[in-house]
């Protein structure tokens, strides 16, 4: 097996045995982002010489005999909507082409702390808007299993850079599924923890009461190790829980037999393409046969979610975005006569299409005579959606969903209608509203593209979720496979 | 009709958005079939229902009041597009 395809797990055992050097490994990664990137366009930005003193660093730890901790030379990637000190942050937008952080988001620090090597920043949907990546101001990035396809979004570079091989691991952040879909575009695992577990410090805010930081890796034990490093309390951020961070390794038992399922029937209902739903049907079958209790429930307000979403994030939205004015950072437009003209130009000119559809919404939906019946409105919705969990959770363990109604779809094929495009969501949304963790796996393939199944749990119960999660990866082989880089490249 | 052009021009306005011909049109259309579908919510009875601002309600989550360190002037003024003698440069206001 290649080097670049091994797990951080395995790597860490080669590392520690001197069979390898973490140049070597880092130099590795380095020639295979330069030998497809061209054909996939994972990354915004590379950081190959800041990579390769890191992995210097941990190689002369190794020489003085230490101990290297688990991700300690492992090299892996971050979203581009995490501030890293002194290393170009755009967010996939014009506003921030230039924009270099005075500082480390939480998550950026604690990574580097932990000895991981950052290859560099990733592609996204501008300012994390969209399912497809292709509202990045940049490039679009395609999805390794077949070229011609998205990869999902808003994560999409985070999801192809670690089927591509093109790093170990890679942070992405989930607003209304962004990890989650993308990760079951492209045949990784992706976990959304509970709101409020990972630090959202540095983090560039697109709606606060629903943006979550998490992994995507090529397995679940890796996904574990790296929550392991990323979780936990932050004083920075004044949403993080203080809560007890467990070690999620702990919860990697092959082991699920009485551990109650609920299959919430709602998710399983219209717009599930029959393909993907027969894979999942599949894998409900395989949860059973090991021993877990599956059984139907019912959440009646599911379909209230999306709209709920479509009011509540862009009204979140709306007023994070004021602080892009071209006065303290990111772009200013070159003409402008007094201040007002300043503002409404440089946000005419730094902004994208699909931000500034979602900054009108929410303007919109926040303004004066609207607030009571869209805003508010949808508020009331998010109790009612948020109480469906709370009553089926307290008779499961972990519930059951399609992580996407289809497969990867094709470029162009949703991006000229708004809502067809925002209804690619319609499996991840519920969860960022009631605030709890979920993650996708590989499940299988439909049509060639891979299929996610999604497992959501109780707050602050990602163990749970991992131990289901590592059952069925270890009774299937979904995730050992390959992609072809098949299609023309456009 | 849940949106009129003269709303979209107030909102842009408000949101401080130029708005080319053409997007006021195009955001007056998409708005609409937006506000269409968020309409699905007339259907739900909240009569009695508190609304959820978080999900993982924290209030007042405050820190010791204790001077520490924060960023640099000079750094926190490296990413304006025009600073001058430790201040932000912008157009005349009054």
């Amino acid at each position: 097996m290649e080097l670049t395809a091994k797990s951080a797990a395995e790597l860490h055992t080669l590392l520690e045995s001197r069979e390898i050097s973490a140049v070597e490994l880092t130099k590795a990664f380095i020639e295979r982002i330069n030998a497809i990137e061209d054909k996939v366009k994972a990354f915004m930005t590379l950081t190959e010489e800041s990579a390769l003193m890191q992995a210097a660093e941990v190689d002369a730890k190794l020489s003085r005999g230490d101990k290297l901790r688990p991700l300690e030379g492992i090299p892996m990637a971050l979203k581009d909507n995490m501030c890293t000190e002194g290393v170009r942050t755009t967010c996939s937008s014009k506003i921030l082409e230039n924009f270099v952080p005075p500082y480390n988001a939480t998550v950026a620090e604690l990574l580097r702390q932990a000895g991981a090597v950052m290859l560099g920043k990733l592609n996204m949907d501008e300012f994390a808007m969209g399912s497809s990546t292709e509202n990045s101001a940049f490039h679009v990035t395609r999805n390794p299993w077949d070229l011609e396809r998205v990869t999902g979004g808003s994560s999409g570079g985070s999801a192809a850079a670690v089927v591509a091989d093109q790093a170990v691991f890679t942070l992405g952040s989930d607003t209304g599924g962004s990890i989650r879909q993308p990760a079951a575009f492209c045949g990784v695992v992706g976990m959304k923890p509970t709101y409020g577990a990972v630090s959202r410090y540095g983090l560039i805010a697109f709606a606060s009461s629903l943006d979550q930081i998490g992994p995507f890796t090529k397995d679940v034990r890796d996904n574990a190790l790296v929550m392991n490093a990323i979780a936990g309390h932050d004083p920075k951020d004044s949403t993080s829980v203080p809560y007890d961070k467990p070690d999620y390794t702990k919860f990697l038992l092959n082991d699920i037999k009485g551990l109650k399922i609920g299959i919430p029937r709602e998710y399983f209902g219209q717009g599930i393409d029959t393909e993907v739903d027969k894979v999942l049907r599949q894998a409900l079958a395989t949860l059973g046969s090991l021993g877990a209790e599956v059984e139907e429930c019912s959440m009646p307000h599911t379909e209230y979610a999306m709209p709920a979403y479509y009011l509540i994030a862009p009204a979140e939205a709306s007023s994070n975005l004021a602080r892009y004015d071209g006065v303290r950072y990111g772009y200013r437009t070159e003409d402008s006569e007094d201040i007002i003209s300043m503002f409404k130009k440089t946000r005419a000119e730094g902004f994208g299409s699909e931000v500034k559809r979602r900054i009108m919404l929410g303007t919109y939906a926040l303004s004066a005579g609207y607030y009571d019946a869209y805003y508010l409105k949808a508020q009331k919705a998010r109790t009612l959606i948020k109480q469906d969990f709370d009553r089926v959770l307290e008779k499961f363990d972990v519930l059951v969903a399609p992580t996407a109604p289809t497969v990867a779809f094709k470029f162009g094929e949703k991006s000229t209608d708004p809502l067809a495009m925002y209804l690619s969501d319609v499996c991840t949304v519920p969860l960022n509203l009631a605030g709890l963790p979920g993650i996708t796996l590989p499940a299988g393939f439909a049509g060639g593209m891979p299929v996610g199944l999604q497992l959501m749990g109780k707050p602050f119960d990602e163990g749970t979720l991992y131990r289901v999660a590592y059952t069925f990866e270890q009774n299937t082989d979904f995730h050992k496979a390959k992609p072809a880089f098949s299609g023309e490249v456009a | 009709m849940k949106i009129s052009r003269k709303d979209v021009e107030h909102v842009a306005l408000l949101a401080r958005l130029e708005l080319t011909e053409q997007e006021i049109e195009q955001y007056t259309e998409q708005l609409d079939s937006i506000l269409e579908y968020a309409a699905t919510l007339d259907r739900l009875d909240t009569e009695n229902v508190e609304p959820t601002a978080h999900a993982v309600p924290l209030h007042n989550v405050l820190r010791a009041d204790e001077v520490k360190s924060s960023i640099e002037r000079e750094k926190a003024l490296q990413n304006s597009p025009d600073a001058e003698e430790g201040f932000y440069r912008v157009p005349r206001i009054v």
